[in-house]
C-alpha cells in the first residue's frame, strides 16, 4: 500500500465516510483561477478509480475577462458515478466558489443542502459589489439552506508555500490547487495522478511543482482535520464491461479516429484547419503525432483548408479538415467542388452556438440543416453525428470509412460540448478494429474516370500513374469518359447519380437500434451530443412505468432503411434538439409523421429534469 | 513514402502533350500562344505527362488543364493555390504547375495567392494577365488601369490596379518573371526557366483578350515600338533598352530611376542599373516591378530568382525527424494514451 493510500485509509477512518452512488462537483471562478485545471484534475483522478463520469467545462469567450466579473466566471462540472451515466448532471451536490462572481452564477444550480465551498479570502467589498451583491453574502441569510464552507484558501495557501520562496502572485495562484485538494478529500479521490501531473508540468521548475504539491496535500489535510465537514464520501468503482480504459475529451478522440482510419486503410492523414474555437485542439492533437505520418496544415483561411484537403485527396491521402459552424459557412462552396469531383474528404463541424460569433465557445446542434443543404445545386453528401466524446472515435473512423468506399465528402458533426467533454472510455484493441480498404487503379485499359462500381463510387485514379492522366474540375463531366460535357440529360444523370450514391449509404449502415420497445405511446428521437440527457431522462420516464422509447440516431443522411417503420410504431413523437427542430423538419418531411419538437438555445445541454418533465406532459397531454 | 514512384523522363513531342478535347477558347486568344509554349518547353524538359498536375481556378485561361494530356483540376475561383498545396503536401513526387489569372489571382483568390508564395511550396504558378474580365464579359479587373471604362465601369474605373509581379515580389517570391504571349522564344526560355526552379515560381504572362481587352498590351507587342517600351532583364547586365540600343535605366541618388539616353550628358553604360536576379533582398526587384508603360520601358524577364527553404520539404525533414525521435507509430500506444485502467471480468 502506497503512503498516500495509506493516507486515504486513515483519513477515512478519521471521518464518517458515506457511501453514494453518483455525486456531482462543480468548480467555479475567475476565468484565470485555473478551474479547467483543476476540473480536468479531478477527472482524471475519478476516472483512474474507476467511476463512470461525464463532464461539462463551461468557460467565456474571453481568454481573460475582467477579474471577478460576472462575464468571466469560468466553471467544470463533473458527474460520476459507480453506475452508467451519460450526463454531467443537471443540479450539483458540491459547488466550489473561489470568489462572489462564481458564487453569484453557480447558486442556482447547487441542490438545496449542497456543499458550498468558498475562498472567503476573495469576497472583500470591492469583489461583492463587483458581482452585483448589496452585502457580503456569507454573511447573511441567503446561505442558509446550503452547508457553506468558508475557507479562507488564499491565506491558508501563502502559508502552506511560504518555505518554498516563490514571489507573492506566483504562491497565490496554487490556491486552485487547494482547492482541488479539498475536493480530493471530500470525495475520497488518489492524490497520486495530479502528483504525477505535477511533476511532468513542473518538472523544469522545482519551486512551483513543489508549491503546488504542498497546497495539494494541505487541501487534502485541511479537510481531514478541521471540523468544518462532519462526513465526506466514496464512490465506488462503476461496474464497467471488462477491458482498458482511458479517459478521453471528444476533440481528442476525433483526432484518433482520424488516424485510426488512415492506419487502417494503410495511408497516410492529410489534416487541415484554420483557428476556430471548439474545433482547434483536434488541430492541436493531431500535430503532436507527426511520426504517424501525419500531415498538417494550417490554412491561410477556412476556404484555403477546404480546398487543400480537396488537393490532398485528389492526391490519394485521406484528407479532413476541422472547423465549426461559420467556418463551415465559408467551406460551402469547395464541398460543392468535392461533391462534384467525387473525392473523399471528412469535414468536422464541432457545433457552437449561431449565428455568426454568436456564442463561440457554448454548446449548439443548430448546423443540421448547413449540413443537410448549406450548398449550392443538388448537392447530397453524407451526415454523422457523434452522440459522447469517445463516440467522436468511432464516428470520425465510419465518417472515414464512408468516404472512401463511395468517393464522397462526409460531414460529421460534433459540438462544443462532446469537443471539451470527456468521459471513461474502452479503448479498443487495434487488431479489432474493421480495416478500410481503398483501391487506385492501375491498368489504363478500359479506364474510365467517371465509371462507377456497385456502390456507384468512381475509381479513385492517382496522378503519377502511368497512363491515367484524366482531367477533374467543377464543370459537369460527361458520364464515364469525364469529358466537360453541357449536355443537359448528361446533367440530370450525374446529379441523379450523385444522389444515388448517397443514398445507396443507407445499404452499408445498421439498422437503427431502438432503447425499449419498438411501439409504444412515446418515442424520443434525438441526434448528437443530446444522447446522454435523452437517455437519461427516457430512462427514468421508463422507471415509472411509461411507455416510452428513445431512437438516438448517428446518421443524418441518409438516414437508416428502418427509421420510417420504427416511427410509425408510436402515438407520439418527441424530437428533442439544441436548436429550433431542425431534425424535426427532416422527420416531418421525410416521413410524413406529426412530430413535435422540445427546443432549447442557451449554449448548455438539455437537463434531465426539463426533458421528464416534458414527456410527463406530452404523455398527459392524452387526457 | 509516396503514394506511387516518381516516373522516369520522358521523349514526346509537343502535340503529345495536349488533350482530345476540344478547345474553346475565343480565335485569336493569346491563350492559344501560351497552351504552344508550355507543350514546347514541356517537351524540351522531357516532362513525364503522367506526373504532372496542372490546376486552376475558374476564368478563360483556368481551361487550360483540360487542353493537357496531364492530370488536371479545374477547381473553383481564386483557389487553386489552396487545392494545388494541399496536393502538394500529399505528393512531394508530383510537378504541380497553377494557371490562374488576374482576377482569378488577384481579387478573390489574392489570399490564397499570397501565402502560397509567402510559405515558397514548389509549385509554378502562371498568371495570364489581360487586365479583363474576359469569361463573364468584360468587367474591370484588378489590374485594369485607373478610368478603365467597363461594362461595370461605364464612367471609368476609380480604383488604383494592382502589379502583379510587385504582389509576388512583395510577397518575397523566390522566383518572379514577367513574359508576353506574343514572344514565343521569350516565354518558352522563362517556362523552361519556372520549372526549374526550386521553390514557389511566380510568372505573369501579358495576354491579349481581343474580345474584351484587345491590344492591352500594344506598347509591348507591337513590332514598331515595342523595343522602346520593353527592358529585358538579364542577369549581371545592364538595363539597356531601344531599338538602337541606346537607351538606358539608371537610379538617381533620390532612389528614383530614370531613362537616359547613352552619350546624353555624359550618360554611358557604366552609371546604368545593373540586373541582379540572385539579391537576397527583393528591394531592387521591387524597384523594376515598378517601372511601367509609359514613363518607363517595362521589364520582362526574370525579376528574382533565389534559393530559400521550400516548405514541403521542410515540413518532409520535420515528420523525418519526429519519426526519429518519438519512434515508429504504435496506434495501441496513441490510444491507450498517457493513463489508462483496466476492469477485469468477474
Amino acid at each position: 500500500m502506497t503512503r498516500l493510500d495509506t493516507q486515504i485509509e486513515q483519513a477515512a477512518a478519521a471521518k464518517n465516510l458515506e457511501d453514494l452512488k453518483s455525486a456531482i462537483v462543480r468548480f467555479a471562478g475567475d476565468s484565470g483561477d485555473g478551474m479547467q485545471v483543476v476540473g480536468t484534475q479531478f477527472t482524471n483522478a475519478t476516472a483512474l478509480v474507476g467511476n463512470d463520469l461525464a463532464t461539462l467545462p463551461d468557460f467565456p469567450a474571453e481568454i481573460r475577462a475582467p477579474a471577478g466579473s460576472l462575464a468571466g466566471v469560468s466553471g467544470f462540472q463533473i458527474n460520476f458515478a459507480s453506475t452508467e451515466i451519460f450526463t454531467p448532471g443537471d443540479t450539483v451536490q458540491t459547488l466550489v466558489a473561489m470568489n462572489p462572481a462564481a458564487l453569484k452564477v453557480n447558486l442556482g444550480d447547487l441542490e438545496r443542502g449542497g456543499h458550498l465551498i468558498v475562498n472567503s479570502d476573495a469576497f472583500t467589498p470591492q469583489t461583492i459589489k463587483q458581482a452585483g451583491y448589496d452585502k457580503d453574502p456569507l454573511e447573511g441569510d441567503e446561505l442558509a439552506g446550503y452547508h457553506l464552507h468558508k475557507v479562507p484558501m488564499t491565506r491558508l495557501t501563502l502559508d502552506c508555500v511560504k518555505d518554498v520562496g516563490l514571489k507573492h502572485k506566483d504562491a497565490e495562484r496554487c490556491k486552485n490547487i487547494f482547492a482541488l485538494g479539498l475536493t480530493y478529500w471530500l470525495y475520497e479521490r488518489p492524490l497520486a495522478p495530479t502528483l504525477r501531473w505535477l511533476q511532468e508540468k513542473f518538472g523544469k521548475d522545482e519551486k512551483l511543482r513543489q508549491a503546488n504539491e504542498l497546497a495539494l496535500r494541505a487541501g487534502f489535510n485541511y479537510g481531514n482535520t478541521t471540523e468544518l465537514f462532519q462526513v465526506h464520501y466514496r464512490i465506488l468503482p462503476a461496474r464497467q464491461e471488462p477491458g482498458v480504459y482511458r479517459k478521453i475529451r471528444g476533440n481528442d478522440a476525433a483526432a484518433y479516429g482520424l488516424i485510426a482510419a488512415a492506419w487502417q486503410a494503410g495511408k497516410r492523414l492529410f489534416y487541415t484547419g484554420y483557428p476556430i474555437t471548439p474545433a482547434s485542439d483536434i488541430l492541436h492533437e493531431l500535430v503532436k503525432h507527426k511520426n504517424f505520418q501525419v500531415k498538417v496544415f494550417q490554412a491561410e483561411d477556412e476556404i484555403a483548408a477546404m480546398c487543400a484537403a480537396i488537393g490532398a485527396a485528389y492526391g490519394g491521402a485521406m484528407a479532413a479538415t476541422g472547423t465549426s459552424g461559420p467556418g463551415m459557412a465559408l467551406k460551402s462552396e469547395a464541398l460543392g467542388l468535392a461533391v462534384m469531383l467525387e473525392l473523399p474528404v471528412v469535414i468536422i463541424n464541432v457545433q457552437r452556438a449561431g449565428p455568426s460569433t454568436g456564442l463561440p465557445t457554448k454548446t449548439e446542434q443548430a448546423d443540421l440543416l448547413q449540413a443537410v443543404g448549406g450548398r449550392h445545386g443538388e448537392c447530397p453528401l453524407p451526415i454523422l453525428a457523434a452522440q459522447s466524446p469517445s463516440d467522436c472515435f468511432w464516428t470520425a473512423f465510419e465518417a472515414f470509412k464512408i468516404a472512401v468506399r463511395y468517393m464522397t465528402p462526409v460531414i460529421m458533426l460534433s459540438d462544443g460540448y462532446l469537443a471539451n467533454g470527456s468521459e471513461p472510455w474502452r479503448v479498443p484493441r487495434v487488431e479489432d478494429l474493421p480495416k478500410i480498404p481503398v483501391a487506385h487503379p492501375t491498368d489504363p485499359e478500359g479506364f474510365r474516370p467517371y465509371s462507377r462500381n456497385p456502390d456507384l463510387a468512381r475509381p479513385w485514379a492517382l496522378p503519377g500513374t502511368r497512363g491515367l492522366a484524366h482531367r477533374v474540375g467543377g464543370l459537369e463531366k460527361e458520364d464515364l469518359t469525364g469529358r466537360v460535357s453541357y449536355d443537359p440529360v448528361n446533367h440530370e444523370r450525374m446529379c441523379r447519380f450523385r444522389a444515388a450514391k448517397i443514398a445507396k449509404v443507407a445499404e452499408s449502415i445498421p439498422d437503427q437500434a431502438i432503447y425499449g420497445d419498438d411501439h409504444g405511446d412515446l418515442v424520443l428521437v434525438s441526434w448528437g451530443g443530446t444522447f446522454g440527457s435523452v437517455r437519461t431522462a427516457v430512462e427514468r420516464a421508463r422507471e415509472a412505468g411509461r411507455s416510452v422509447s428513445h431512437i438516438h440516431l448517428r446518421h443524418l443522411n441518409p438516414m437508416p432503411r428502418n427509421l420510417g417503420t420504427l416511427l410509425r410504431g408510436f402515438r407520439k413523437i418527441l424530437v428533442p434538439e439544441l436548436n429550433m427542430g431542425q431534425l424535426l423538419m427532416l422527420l416531418r418531411a421525410t416521413y410524413l409523421v406529426d412530430a413535435v419538437g422540445i427546443d432549447k438555445m442557451q449554449g448548455r445541454p438539455f437537463t434531465v429534469a426539463e426533458l421528464v418533465l416534458k414527456i410527463q406532459q406530452t404523455l398527459e397531454g392524452d387526457h | 513514402m509516396s503514394d506511387t514512384a516518381t516516373l522516369p523522363v520522358v521523349n514526346l513531342q509537343p502535340k503529345d502533350y495536349g488533350s482530345n478535347q476540344e478547345i474553346r477558347w475565343c480565335p485569336g486568344c493569346g491563350d492559344y500562344s501560351i497552351l504552344a509554349q508550355i507543350k514546347k518547353a514541356f517537351s524540351n524538359l522531357g516532362k513525364d505527362p503522367d506526373n504532372v498536375v496542372f490546376v486552376s481556378g475558374i476564368g478563360c485561361s483556368s481551361r487550360l488543364p483540360y487542353y493537357m494530356n496531364t492530370f488536371g483540376i479545374h477547381s473553383i475561383h481564386g483557389r487553386a493555390p489552396a487545392l494545388a498545396t494541399g496536393l502538394r503536401l500529399a505528393r512531394p513526387d508530383l510537378e504541380i504547375w497553377v494557371i490562374t489569372g488576374d482576377g482569378d489571382g488577384l481579387s478573390i483568390g489574392g489570399n490564397h495567392l499570397l501565402h502560397s508564395i509567402r510559405r515558397n511550396l514548389n509549385i509554378k504558378i502562371l498568371m495570364f494577365n489581360n487586365r479583363i474580365y474576359g469569361l463573364t464579359k468584360g468587367q474591370v479587373s484588378p489590374t485594369s488601369e485607373r478610368n478603365k471604362k467597363t461594362v461595370s465601369t461605364p464612367f471609368g474605373s476609380v480604383g488604383a490596379s494592382i502589379n502583379p509581379c510587385s504582389f509576388a515580389i512583395g510577397a518575397e517570391a523566390t522566383f518572379v518573371a514577367r513574359t508576353v504571349d506574343m514572344y514565343p522564344a521569350h516565354l518558352q526560355y522563362t517556362l523552361e526557366r519556372a520549372a526549374k526552379h526550386r521553390g514557389m515560381a511566380f510568372v505573369e504572362i501579358y495576354q491579349n483578350c481581343n474580345i474584351f481587352n484587345n491590344e492591352a498590351f500594344n506598347h509591348a507587342t507591337d513590332r514598331e515600338t515595342r523595343d522602346d517600351n520593353i527592358v529585358e532583364l538579364e542577369h549581371g547586365k545592364a538595363l539597356i533598352f531601344g531599338k538602337n540600343k541606346d537607351k538606358g535605366v539608371r537610379l538617381r541618388r533620390d532612389y528614383r530611376p530614370e531613362v537616359v539616353k547613352l552619350g546624353d550628358d555624359g550618360a554611358s553604360i557604366y552609371d546604368l542599373l545593373i540586373h541582379d536576379e540572385k539579391a537576397t533582398s527583393p528591394a531592387l526587384a521591387f524597384l523594376l516591378s515598378r517601372l511601367r508603360y509609359p514613363d518607363y520601358p517595362e521589364p520582362i524577364g526574370v525579376f528574382r530568382d533565389i534559393e530559400q527553404a521550400v516548405y514541403n520539404e521542410l515540413i518532409e525533414e520535420q515528420i523525418q525527424r519526429l519519426t526519429k525521435e518519438k519512434g515508429e507509430p504504435d496506434l495501441q500506444k496513441l490510444l491507450n494514451g498517457p493513463e489508462t485502467w483496466e476492469v477485469q471480468a468477474n
